[in-house]
């Protein structure tokens, strides 16, 4: 019983990073109606020139505050520069803008900075709680994704630009046609989620070290919690990363001889069973098509 | 007139949205065909000619190289069977690729059956996982569809490097293969017989999907794609014809894979990860989403662009690929074959002979 | 007595004269890819994708053959090294090959990095007729002279690494409830045979058996389970990134075992100094190069050599980085098989003489480690030594340990 204990603990810290993942994954995809496949990369890159700007001697709330900002203004261009040209053309084009966009921060960040890994500061320190079994930063970390999902419902439930933000999303035409400048929209979309992953990335580089391909891993997990909770549900998505992390541990320690090897198989084919009986995920509104 | 069924993208063909923009529209086309394309068939003899004189003009590693191209042109084909014509996302054929290699490498390692015959293998094999993966898919749609497909894709490697089946997947050594001679002594290398070999395959199974998307169940699967509850009103089976798809799918490219491993000579739980699949679709959607032809433009690219990427700047060789995709994708938003299209009906209308207006040979048609 | 006319002297005129137009020295004899001014020489290494950390590895071979050449070449030739990405994926490696090979014409291939890739270009080299030299990886099925006679291996294979933990382990606490972290791949898997070879009965001494992906975000719930399962022997072999994420948890959650770090994950600057150092003191490891992050070197001669070559050709390139030490080291006994051949630059005397090497050092070797081969033996680097963390840096002791495993 113990060991169940530890491992779902164990499994919540894991899962906080996922749970900030997912959210930031959600965020885009309410904000831009597409999955970024280069979320994590972004989140990466940012993590990385926040840990430049202290290297040059700033401390940690400077580089957090210009990651952030750099980061939003980066979405933005990206979105004009990149996502804007593309935006008539089939769905599934602007997926290889996408992959192209990861390959570019990957390879980027490996040419400038390295593969050895580095330690990224955090403002909540490393110390241990309840007995081992968390530690100050990961406590730290959740509390900043619930308050970020927090903001962000106030957000988009209840401020006249979120509203906006979320009708350009849903459906463009209609839009345009009551006044929302939708191309505005999607670009300040887009620098948030860049934003929201800059703040993932720095609060994910303390645990896992920070180097170029910190995220790959974690975007995956993030991407299988945010399917989970439903892609229409940040909250959801909250939960189904943490949901994720607490699969994957105890699957991997408590199912016998095959656990311990084919861990993230497990974790992935229990939430596909997930997905037959909700298809939409957990708290996702399954969209109703009309003839 | 109905368009070159080769050339199945119409206006409708895009996956999840229907209203799609740039995509050509069917009226250029219908002109198009009294122009160049109808000598369409000529050129498709003389690329297959071409092809078949082609190891006889390079080196033993282009012919390998070429091979290799070929290979995953009929990988993206499968890929495109399912995604082009019927509309369903997958992130997992690399699963399908790697299960076909890894029943060839099998058969081949351990019970001495002859490489022809692990074609048909690999192909059942895949094609009853991919009817089994159909099934429950049946209930996913878009984004979540994709998770379950990455799910399949995430597994296979492990699944591989699982200590109990070490014994007959070799485990993480992986598994060697032995190449092929010619057959009755014909005077050429290995390597120039599996060209031909991988060539005959492929054309067979480029036909087959030609006829198939030309039948009544092509249409029937394209249908489900572009409005399926239009189409199950219409009395399409739609469940039977997904899960099917899936199958043949999953059957291509997985004789794809099997082709692969003998080609390669070599499978090892490595060479068929998540980042595979991503090629595949990076690969058909480059090529063209729907188009038959395209498959081998989405073959040539992923063979040959991180080649180019490599040799412009081996330290950002990622970064190089990325911008190559960016650039391929700005000029061609609707891959390959959606330029060819554009470029048809672009010259369609400057050929199209108009007798009550002035002449307007030269100018672009308004 | 044969007469000796004057058609036999003419006749004998030409050997006669080109005799003398011989130098003393032996004839040269080329083979694909040598001129008298170059030798051509084949690489590959995962300069992109997800083994992308392992760069570093073909980028300081290139590095160290240019430093070479501008130093005057290897008997006044150049080396020519020609060196392609084959992002990890076998079947790339097997087209970049045979594009060295059958188009570029090189004479061998030197340092081909990672199992699976060089293994699938295993039985071409061998067919073709290839030097397959100093393979960068530390798996068994290299040291084959008789099955592959054109494929060397390069350094101490972790299977013998593993049976040296078992063998410290055996000695220091045959007691100990064992948990191993391994990567679930060829080379994890390598270690814990090895351990479990040379366990050998004790082999139950291992209790728990923690395996992660490269893709695994972190291995804390690893190390939580261990502690949770009473674990007082840690065999880590872990790389450095989870290396040093398995220290930092170790110590937050106040579990202090027996430490034992694999050679790949012990390097002070890319795994300790993150981790913390006040967090590593008394880890045990083995190594058979020197630490470049590790201030005991500070003043050798042969880490101011290749810091010097850093400095000068690899500027860019991260000094703590392990690959760095590797690819250089590789490299410079390349130098030594090349220079060995004199002027008689065939696949088979390459070959030849990369199969005798007696006792030949480069400059980041551990003291008192030489590498040894002979047509009977294609491990050329067998020893190690085993060294203790102070806090500060790697204490060596012991004496240097054979690892050798047929």
């Amino acid at each position: 019983m113990e060991l169940l204990l530890h491992q779902v603990m164990a499994g919540l810290a894991t899962g906080g990073i996922y749970a900030c993942m997912a959210l930031a994954v959600v965020m885009i995809y309410q904000a831009i109606d597409h999955l970024n496949f280069a979320q994590g990369e972004m989140a990466m890159f940012s993590t990385f020139i926040a840990w430049q700007v202290m290297q040059w001697g700033q401390p940690y709330w400077v580089a957090f505050v210009a990651a952030v900002v750099l980061s939003f203004i980066g979405g933005v261009l990206i979105e004009r520069v990149l996502f804007r040209p593309i935006h008539n053309a089939p769905v599934l084009s602007s997926l290889v803008a996408f992959i192209a966009l990861f390959s570019i921060l990957n390879s980027a960040a490996g040419y400038l900075w390295d593969y050895t890994i580095k330690t990224f500061p955090t403002p909540f320190g490393h110390k241990p709680l309840l007995a081992g079994l968390a530690d100050t930063h990961e406590a730290g970390m959740i509390g900043v994704t619930l308050g970020l999902l927090g903001l962000l419902y106030l957000f988009f439930r209840g401020t006249r630009l979120g509203l906006a933000m979320r009708a350009a999303a849903a459906n463009p035409e209609s839009a345009r046609l009551v006044g929302i400048r939708v191309g505005w929209m999607t670009a300040l979309g887009w620098g948030m989620a860049a934003s929201i992953g800059a703040v993932a990335g720095m609060l994910i580089a303390p645990v896992v070290f920070l180097e170029p391909n910190m995220m790959l891993g974690v975007l995956l997990y993030g991407f299988a919690g945010a399917v989970l909770g439903g892609l229409t549900s940040p909250g959801g998505a909250v939960l189904g990363g943490f949901a994720v992390g607490v699969i994957e541990n105890v699957a991997g320690t408590f199912i016998p001889y095959v656990g311990r090897e084919l861990k993230l198989t497990i974790a992935l084919v229990l939430i596909v069973a997930v997905l037959m009986v909700r298809p939409s995920g957990l708290f996702g509104r399954s969209v109703v098509s009309r003839v | 007139m109905s368009p070159p069924a080769d050339d199945i993208a119409t206006k409708e063909s895009v996956p999840f949205v229907a209203a799609a923009g740039a995509a050509a529209p069917a009226e250029a086309l219908s002109g198009a065909a009294t122009g160049w394309l109808a000598g369409r068939h000529l050129l498709i003899a003389a690329a297959i000619v071409v092809a078949a004189l082609m190891p006889f003009f390079f080196k033993s590693f282009v012919t390998f190289q070429l091979t290799q191209v070929m290979v995953y042109a009929l990988a993206i084909l499968g890929l495109n069977i399912l995604t082009g014509f019927n509309g369903q996302f997958s992130l997992g054929h690399s699963a399908f690729y790697g299960i076909g290699a890894y029943t060839a490498a099998i058969l081949m390692h351990d019970y001495d059956v002859g490489y022809v015959w692990t074609l048909p293998a690999a192909g059942a094999v895949c094609f009853a996982v991919g009817f089994l993966f159909g099934l429950p898919a049946l209930r996913l749609q878009g984004l979540y569809l994709a998770l379950a497909t990455f799910a399949l894709a995430i597994a296979l490697p492990q699944i591989l490097k699982f200590g109990p089946l070490e014994h007959w997947t070799g485990g993480v050594q992986g598994l060697f293969i032995d190449k092929p001679d010619p057959p009755f002594g014909l005077p050429i290398d290995s390597d120039q017989w599996l060209y031909y070999f991988t060539l005959i395959v492929l054309l067979l199974l480029f036909l087959a999907v030609r006829n198939l998307a030309r039948s009544r169940t092509g249409r029937a699967i394209m249908a489900i794609r572009d409005h399926p509850i239009a189409a199950a009103a219409m009395g399409v089976n739609s469940s039977l014809y997904k899960t099917l798809t899936f199958g043949v799918s999953a059957l291509y490219t997985g004789i794809a894979g099997a082709l692969g491993a003998i080609v390669v000579q070599f499978v090892a739980p490595d060479s068929f990860s998540f980042l595979l699949s991503v090629s595949f679709l990076v690969g058909l959607i480059i090529g063209g989403i729907g188009s038959i032809p395209g498959c081998l433009v989405g073959g040539i690219f992923v063979l040959y662009v991180p080649n180019i990427a490599e040799s412009i700047s081996r330290g950002l060789a990622g970064a190089i690929y990325g911008i190559i995709l960016l650039i391929i994708i700005f000029v061609m938003p609707s891959g390959a074959a959606g330029f060819v299209r554009l470029a048809n009906a672009w010259l369609a209308g400057k050929w199209r002979p108009n007798p009550t207006a002035r002449s307007t040979l030269g100018q672009p048609r308004r | 007595m044969k007469q000796v006319t004057r058609r036999t002297i003419l006749a004998a005129a030409p050997a006669v004269l080109t005799l003398a137009a011989i130098p003393a020295r032996a004839q040269k004899k080329y083979g694909p890819g040598v001129t008298d001014t170059e030798i051509k020489v084949g690489n590959t290494g995962p300069y992109s994708g997800p083994a992308s950390s392992y760069s570093p590895v073909p980028k300081s071979i290139v590095a160290w053959c240019k430093m070479v050449n501008d130093q005057g070449g290897v008997n006044g030739r150049k080396i020519n090294l020609l060196s392609y990405d084959d992002a990890y994926t076998p079947p790339k490696t097997v087209e970049q090959i045979r594009k060295l090979v059958e188009q570029d014409e090189v004479l061998c291939t030197v340092g081909t990095l990672g199992t699976p890739t060089n293994s699938a270009i295993w039985q071409y080299m061998n067919q073709k007729k290839v030097p397959q030299l100093f393979v960068a990886t530390g798996a068994t099925k290299w040291d084959d002279p008789k099955g592959h006679p054109w494929t060397i291996g390069w350094q101490p294979n972790y299977q013998s690494e593993g049976r040296i933990y078992a063998a410290y382990l055996l000695k220091e606490k045959p007691n100990g409830k064992i948990g191993v972290l391994y990567q679930n791949d060829d080379f994890g898997k390598d270690y814990l045979k090895g351990l479990k070879d040379g366990l050998g009965e004790k082999k139950s001494m291992i209790a728990v058996e923690a395996s992660y992906e490269t893709t695994d975000p972190t291995v804390d719930s690893q190390i939580v389970d261990m502690k949770a399962k009473g674990i007082d022997v840690f065999v880590n072999t872990a790389i450095p990134k989870f290396a040093a994420q398995s220290i930092r948890k170790a110590a937050e959650i106040e579990w202090k075992p027996l430490h034992i770090l694999s050679s790949i994950g012990a390097s002070v600057g890319a795994t300790l100094k993150p981790a913390g150092f006040e967090n590593c003191k008394g880890l045990i490891s083995d190594f058979y190069l020197k630490d470049p992050s590790d201030p005991q070197w500070k003043d050798d001669a042969g880490f101011k050599e290749w810091s010097a070559f850093m400095d000068k050709y690899l500027p860019d390139g991260d000094k703590l980085d392990a690959g760095n030490v590797a690819g250089a080291s590789l490299a410079a006994m390349t130098v030594q098989v090349l220079k060995q051949c004199g002027d008689e630059l065939t696949r088979e005397n390459v070959m030849k003489q990369a199969a005798n090497l007696h006792d030949v050092t480069v400059p980041m070797l551990l003291p008192g480690i030489k590498a040894n081969t002979s047509p009977t033996d294609f491990a050329p680097l067998k020893q190690v030594q085993m060294a203790r963390f102070t806090g500060e840096r790697w204490e060596l002791f012991g004496p240097l340990i054979t690892g050798a495993v047929t």
